[in-house]
């Protein structure tokens, strides 16, 4: 996974809630067998209408996604993140992410920040009216901040899962420094559990 | 105080515990399939790692798969093609297409005894939930997490939250397992189960066969939960018993003692509880685009301006939709029909469903297909003549797979098409860009088909 230790970025407001994997990207892209490649399947049916705040110039290059409630409900396709990302997402905002979508994003190195909802509604507003509004999501210091609007949140996410953040470390070979105990745990599992082969 | 299901199943496969980390969990049965792997196996080979437990590991082709004679796309051969070498490079047990026991990854692992209670079970697919109806821990997860299941047979997580809901009474005549879960989704919402397992419980939940249940653990995660589990029982019992898989002798019997105990204690408290009475339910039909914007087959599409919060989405899903507010949802026509997915492709399913179609014909201009959730399915469905059921309706049967369900393969909607369909995500172009998605169960499926309308079969 990618390191990221602070980002600081311009944000774009996708003002809606439930956005599921299937906006996020269809599962036609998903016949791929590449890990890049998705980035022009981000929101791609959203993404014909000329409104859709994807096509407003004004947020061109924003590297902070700040959505409604329950982003990324739905498939658990690693595709969603891989489009978010290579589109130029660092990070998403919103009140409650889905779970699987949240573990995903942690793979690649997209920040996950959850934030109160009253406050995930503030920051749409203000990117709104200015999209010119920098948000400042620091992983070492554990904080989400706008200073122009007065935000100052903390980022909710474990030490473990910030470690890992700001070191991009592999989560296997993580795990691999634990086999003795994985071996320990298979030779005591009973015997009638199913084999497949 | 007592333990939860959940919990008990969970502490049996920590392989290692510490304060501000997730645990590290063991996987008892990693399922895979062509769309989500590819990468994965890549992975692999990029770091020189080979699959730790080939014996805990099983593939199948079922999301990109034509289900009739017509050949995959260029696109979608390689795919399928990409899963069969990564399978047998690593040395896993794959069913391709034409195997008699391929089929969407939810349908076939209980039908060949792989399911059993007390295991944890993962896929790279969301709906593997489904295999919680058999009192396991099942969910989905991304393809970074299919490596590492595939390199070390465990995965990373937190202890998910407990939620319990319970349904008692008798279910009304017409309302069926899929009509259970709609229910429960249009009252806790697309994220009411967020962090949790929920449990699923009651005198309704356990008068369900193994069929019913999966279909209501299968749409857990339409309710936002990370998984759904039923406490197993002698239904469970009977249903894994002989299969191919399935404990045989003296370890059927240590087996068996040990699934009795796989319930949760009186005394244990849940996070979260929630109560529905049986009697409240009816057939339900989603007329939005999440699964939570459903409501019975007797109401009329809702005003969003009566939603309150809702409201803001719920027009916009009315406009996908070209709903109009107040409309019978029995006036409301569809153009096509499809009976299948890992939710409602089980052969209890084409029962019910051959049985409301019987001797009827599908009405004209309606595109109506079955599509079994396994080629076991299918052949149990023709041992029993439910084919030719179908076919004399009007309706095409069709080859194990995914098929309409998710718009990926050749299966798909037009542009504004309307469908009844007994899968489980109604979400903008799941079934094709442009595609309206109606949920509902087989029975309002098969009776749909023939009126051309939203109906039940009371109606026909
Ligand atoms: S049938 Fe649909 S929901 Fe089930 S595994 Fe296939 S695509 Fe996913």
């Amino acid at each position: 996974m990618r390191q990221t230790t602070r980002i600081t970025g311009r944000a774009m407001p996708v003002d809606r809630a439930n956005v599921d994997t299937d906006q996020i990207i269809p599962a036609h892209w998903l016949k791929n067998v590449g890990r890049t490649g998705y980035g022009a399947g981000l929101f791609e049916a959203w993404r014909k209408d000329p409104s859709f705040v994807i096509n407003d110039p004004r947020y061109k290059g924003a590297t902070i996604l700040v959505a409604g409630p329950n982003f990324g409900s739905g498939s658990s396709r690693e595709h969603a993140v891989w489009a978010l990302d290579e589109y130029g997402f660092r990070a998403v905002i919103s009140s409650k992410l889905a779970d699987i979508f949240k573990g995903n994003s942690l793979k690649m190195g997209l920040v996950p920040v959850e934030l109160p909802a009253e406050v995930v509604t503030k920051l749409l507003r203000a990117v709104e009216k200015d999209p010119s509004l920098e948000i400042t999501i620091d992983v070492e210091r554990a904080t989400v901040e706008a200073p122009a609007i007065g935000v100052r949140e903390t980022l909710r996410l474990d030490e473990f899962t910030r470690t890992r953040l700001r070191e991009g470390l592999d989560d296997i070979a993580l795990t691999l420094r634990y086999s003795d105990d994985i071996a320990r745990f298979e030779a005591k599992r009973p015997g009638w559990l199913p084999r497949v082969s | 105080m007592g333990t939860t299901l959940s919990n008990k199943v969970w502490d049996r496969h920590v392989v290692r515990s510490a304060p501000g980390e997730p645990d590290l969990v063991y996987v008892d049965l990693h399922l895979v399939h062509e769309v989500t792997s590819p990468q994965a196996f890549d992975g692999l080979r990029l770091a020189g790692r080979r699959v730790r437990r080939p014996d805990l590991t099983l593939a199948t082709m079922d999301h990109n798969v034509a289900t009739n004679d017509i050949a995959p796309e260029p696109i979608s051969a390689i795919q399928i093609d990409t899963m069969g070498r990564n399978a047998k490079e690593f040395g896993l047990v794959c069913f391709p297409t034409g195997h008699p026991d391929q089929g969407i990854v939810h349908v076939i692992a209980p039908q060949l005894g792989l399911t059993e209670p007390g295991m944890t079970i993962v896929c790279g697919d969301s709906h593997t939930a489904t295999h919680g109806a058999f009192g396991s821990i099942a969910w989905g997860i991304g393809t970074s997490e299919v490596e590492h299941v595939l390199a070390t047979q465990t995965i990373w997580q937190t202890r998910p939250g407990t939620m319990a809901v319970t349904v008692d009474g008798d279910l009304p005549r017409g309302v069926w397992a899929k009509d259970v879960i709609l229910g429960i989704i249009s009252r806790i919402g697309v994220s009411g189960g967020v962090g949790a397992i929920i449990e699923y419980r009651g005198s309704t939940i356990r008068a369900l066969s193994m069929e019913g249940r999966m279909t209501v653990c299968n749409m857990s995660i339409e309710a936002g939960a990370r998984a759904g589990m039923i406490a197993p029982d002698d239904t469970t019992f009977a249903y894994v018993e002989q299969r191919k898989h399935a404990p045989k002798g003296a370890e059927w019997q240590r087996a068996l003692d040990d699934w009795r105990s796989l319930a949760t204690d009186p005394d244990a408290k849940f996070d979260r509880e929630i109560r529905i009475d049986a009697r409240d339910l009816r057939p339900y039909v989603s007329w939005g685009t999440n699964p939570a914007q459903t409501v019975t087959i007797d109401d009329r599409v809702p005003d969003p301006a009566a939603l309150g919060e809702g409201a803001e989405a719920a027009a916009r899903a009315l406009t996908y939709m070209d709903l109009k507010a107040g409309t019978p949802i029995r006036d409301i026509p569809v153009d096509a029909v499809f009976l299948g997915s890992c939710t409602n492709s089980r052969i209890e399913d084409l029962r019910v469903a051959s049985d409301v179609v019987r001797g009827k014909h599908v009405r004209k201009g309606v595109r109506a297909m079955v599509v079994p959730g396994s080629m076991l399915v299918k052949l149990e469905a023709e041992r029993e003549g439910l084919d030719r059921v179908f076919a004399e309706a009007g309706f095409e049967w069709r080859s194990a797979g995914c098929s309409m369900c998710l718009g990926m393969n050749p299966d798909v909607l037009s542009p504004g098409e309307r469908c009844a369909s007994t899968s489980n995500r109604n979400f903008e172009g799941r079934q094709g860009p442009g595609g309206r998605t109606h949920l509902v169960s087989p029975a309002v499926a098969a009776a749909t088909a023939i009126a051309g309308h939203f109906a039940i079969p009371e109606d026909l």
